[in-house]
């Protein structure tokens, strides 16, 4: 069991690894279905997240739709 | 709460047609600034508006109570249109874009590359080359602009499917400054004319429509109106009213007076 240094919007995280993007999201109680992933600059698209494993230094942004004009 | 007027049956006035999408409705809002989220279900319902516009933001992670606004405004009901709100460079626009787009709702966004804190106006070079990128790339581009009719041009050549001048500065509730300027982009341009941001109070919606254009787009008039869902109501009568104005062509203006009375049959 490694644990992984990764970066989620801005800040540093850590999570036991290995470790998929659909496993940071269930860490962080987001649904999937609301929530756009990009990792290292690069969208992830939905069906993938499962699949895409994360690795120490990961820059990871999770973004939402928000009120605004 | 009954309307004392109907609306406009619809063969009174044509659909706003943009992007190959066809809308009832000439009133679009925003979804920002809100006392809460009850009151901004309430005033987006009230305004009649189907064109909603969102940003693109972080989640919050350590505010997990804090949810996405498709917890409240279902986009079955709502054409959800992603703003490239806060971008300040064409890059950057073009980032949120392609976020946005991934939500999976509509290849829709109104494109915002800003160029002044202050103002908040746009960054003409930045915009012309973001819409530029994204048309190539697909998107259906609705692109916030001033109201200079050589950048609308521009952006119609570009491809972008609709022109947003402003009618003042975002949040500005200054109302329309000048209203040559808007009816000179109407009369230039094909594609559809959406006047978006500083629109104040229903006077000021209604003197907008009567320029002309196709729509309205406004956040702020109805966020921090005293009762929101009044004002989108009074919205939603003045954008009918001033774009029905419009369609029955107005007088002339003049500078002296004509009688409406005879000035035959006077007593001797």
């Amino acid at each position: 069991m490694t644990e992984l240094a990764i970066t989620v919007n801005g800040e540093p995280r850590r999570l036991p690894g290995p470790a998929t993007l659909l496993d940071l999201l269930a860490t962080l109680d987001l649904d999937a279905r609301t929530v756009v992933v990009e990792l290292n600059r690069e969208i992830v698209r939905r069906p993938r997240l499962g699949e895409t494993p994360l690795a120490p230094g990961d820059q990871v942004e999770l973004v939402h739709f928000v009120g605004g004009g | 709460m009954t309307d004392t007027l109907q609306t406009p049956a619809p063969a009174l006035d044509s659909a706003l047609s943009i992007g190959g999408r066809s809308f009832r409705s000439r009133l679009m809002v925003g979804t920002g600034k809100y006392r809460d989220n009850a009151e901004m279900v309430r005033a987006i319902a009230a305004s009649g508006a189907e064109v909603v516009t969102v940003a693109v933001r972080r989640v919050d992670l350590d505010r997990r109570k804090e949810e996405s606004v498709l917890h409240h405004l279902s986009p079955e009901r709502y054409f959800l249109l992603a703003n490239t709100a806060g971008c300040y460079d064409a890059g950057e626009a073009v980032r949120y874009a392609h976020l946005a787009r991934e939500a999976g709702f509509n290849d829709f966004v109104k494109l915002e590359v800003l160029g002044d804190r202050e103002t908040l106006l746009p960054d003409t070079q930045g915009l012309l080359e973001a819409a530029v990128q994204l048309v190539r790339e697909g998107f259906t581009v609705l692109a916030y602009t001033n109201d200079d009719l050589v950048t609308a041009l521009r952006l119609e050549d570009a491809g972008c499917a609709a022109v947003m001048p402003l009618a003042s500065p975002i949040g500005s509730g200054l109302g329309l400054l000048n209203p040559m300027n808007i009816r000179t982009i109407k009369r230039r341009l094909s594609v559809p004319v959406i006047v978006d941001a500083g629109v104040g109070t229903a006077s000021d919606a209604c003197i907008t429509m009567e320029q002309g254009v196709d729509g309205v787009l406004m956040n702020t008039a109805l966020a921090e109106a005293a009762d929101p869902a009044a004002m989108a109501r009074a919205m939603k009568l003045a954008v009918e009213a001033g774009r029905l104005a419009y369609l029955a062509g107005r007088m002339p203006r003049r500078e002296s007076a004509v009688p409406s009375s005879p000035e035959r049959g006077m007593l001797a």
